[in-house]
């Protein structure tokens, strides 16, 4: 990838705290409307605000300190906490999930084989910059592939686990018939896989028609010719697409077969209802 | 010969179960709601975790894959399940038609009905349909868990004549769970009382098998 000299970037408009603090006028407001409404959504909007800010100061330090220090060792732990507290969020999502461990494993597993995967792919051969791993360009990227693949492997599992819940006694009925157990769930795996490629399929529908994509957005705010963000764009929303299908397909295949024993069995005591 | 044989058979809810059927043989169960039968017979198709041996033909269950254990094994459960759109989505594939065809007529539907949608079958053809794809199967083992419970006296007897024609013919065994003792007495050559997970001493019929 060619190096593109971005003198526009003199034009970026600095925020200050008062900025941030009239834009939380807007969530402020959001909350009067709640109280006013009777939803009771007030606390969940605040801390959730407060968290976001919060997590949003913690990363910006921290890449700050990254950017800094371009460590390959410091780059990989952040990955790694990046990756496990986004398996932990896939695992809280669900509104059935498998008991024990299998639940946060096959998430985790699947997030971490197709975002690094596909991270190291752009970062090594797409990206190419000097060194592979300098955080300008891994951290974003990572937190990019995994908010979204988190997104769509939390649906499809919460998707696959529900169904078969829901349509155990058909899922019985089908092994009694002597279909091998991974055929009786076939039509749910399909659905899962479908279930949890609908967000990306749906940005990649919309973008730049009816919405600009956050990324882009960020980057011409900040002063990046409009054509150099579209061309970051595109790359992501490609890398993304590709990311989800494959952690989606393989968050479904790891865990589809821990709902059955080695007999084949439909095993529903493995599966927990969220209380 | 023993086809179906179970030895010292455990679950969390039922047992020690010990009970040898004949080749041929049909072997009725009756008791109150609660008493296991249901889920002897789902133990039996491999359908729930047990402890203890179960065998078909002196082979050990466990010698036989599962897919084929259940195709050999045939439970059919009180309550029919549908996922397809039409009859013939839940049929078996590569199955010789004129048994199917010849199945349907003695079950008393024409060959039409497998295009019929699931969604308008009363609940005495799903009963009935749901004993045939089974059937079609050519199981050596029968598992019916109220077969006849939703029909009315015609079609019961007409299913009974089925069973009885296909023990008959194919010298299939049958494991029967009635709530209709005059049902067992009539199609059994024993039947056994089945109380708090346990077998009781079995009772005589008429009926003599094969």
């Amino acid at each position: 990838m060619e190096t593109v000299n971005l003198s526009i970037n003199q034009t970026l408009v600095q925020l200050s705290l008062s900025d941030l603090a009239l834009a939380a006028l807007v969530i402020l407001l959001l909350m009067l409307f709640s109280y006013g409404s009777g939803a009771g959504l007030e606390r969940k909007i605040f801390f959730s605000a407060i968290r976001a800010t919060l997590q949003l100061l913690l990363i910006g330090l921290l890449l700050h300190s990254l950017f800094e220090h371009s460590n390959l060792l410091w780059v990989t732990l952040l990955s790694t906490v990046m990756v496990l507290l986004a398996g932990r969020e896939i695992q809280a999502r669900q509104q059935y999930r498998l008991r024990g461990g299998w639940g946060y494993f096959s998430g985790t597993v699947a997030m971490f084989l197709s975002s690094m995967v596909t991270a190291l792919f752009a970062l090594l051969i797409i990206i190419q910059h000097d060194p592979w791993y300098h955080p300008q360009y891994a951290i974003p990227l990572l937190g990019m592939l995994l908010g979204n693949t988190m997104n769509g492997i939390s649906l499809g599992m919460d998707r696959l686990t529900s169904a078969i819940w829901q349509q155990r006694r058909i899922i019985e009925a089908r092994l009694a018939l002597g279909e091998p157990s991974q055929t009786a769930i076939r039509p749910l795996r399909d659905e899962a896989i479908r279930t949890g490629m609908i967000p990306i399929l749906n940005a990649m529908a919309a973008a730049g028609v009816i919405s600009l994509p956050g990324m882009m957005t960020g980057q011409i705010l900040s002063g990046t010719p409009p054509i150099e963000a579209v061309k970051y764009q595109i790359l992501i929303l490609f890398l993304i697409a590709g990311g989800t299908g494959l952690g989606v397909m393989a968050a479904v295949s790891i865990s589809s077969r821990r709902f059955f024993d080695t007999r084949e069995r439909l095993r529903t005591e493995r599966i927990e209802p969220l209380k | 010969m023993q086809a179906l044989m179970l030895k010292q058979l455990v679950t969390l809810h039922i047992g020690p179960i010990d009970l040898q059927i004949e080749r041929g043989q049909s072997i009725g169960l009756y008791g109150p709601s609660g008493a296991g039968k249901s889920l002897l017979l789902r133990t039996i198709a491999d359908l729930d975790p047990h402890q203890g041996e179960i065998s078909l033909n002196g082979v050990s269950q466990l010698d036989i894959p599962a897919t084929e254990w259940r195709s050999r094994v045939a439970y059919c459960a009180a309550e029919s399940q549908w996922w397809g759109a039409e009859v013939r989505d839940h049929l078996p594939v590569g199955v010789d038609n004129s048994r199917i065809t010849s199945l349907l007529q003695r079950c008393g539907f024409g060959e039409e009905s497998l295009g019929w949608s699931i969604e308008r079958l009363s609940s005495g053809e799903k009963q009935r349909l749901s004993l045939l794809r089974q059937l079609i199967r050519t199981p050596e083992v029968l598992l019916l868990d109220e077969p006849t419970a939703n029909l009315d006296p015609e079609n019961s007897q007409q299913i009974e004549q089925l069973l009885l024609q296909d023990q008959q013919q194919r010298g299939t065994t049958i494991l029967w769970v009635s709530h209709d003792r005059q049902q067992l007495m009539r199609c059994c050559s024993c039947h056994y009382p089945m109380r708090q997970g346990q077998l009781q001493s079995p009772t005589e019929s008429n009926h003599g098998d094969g």
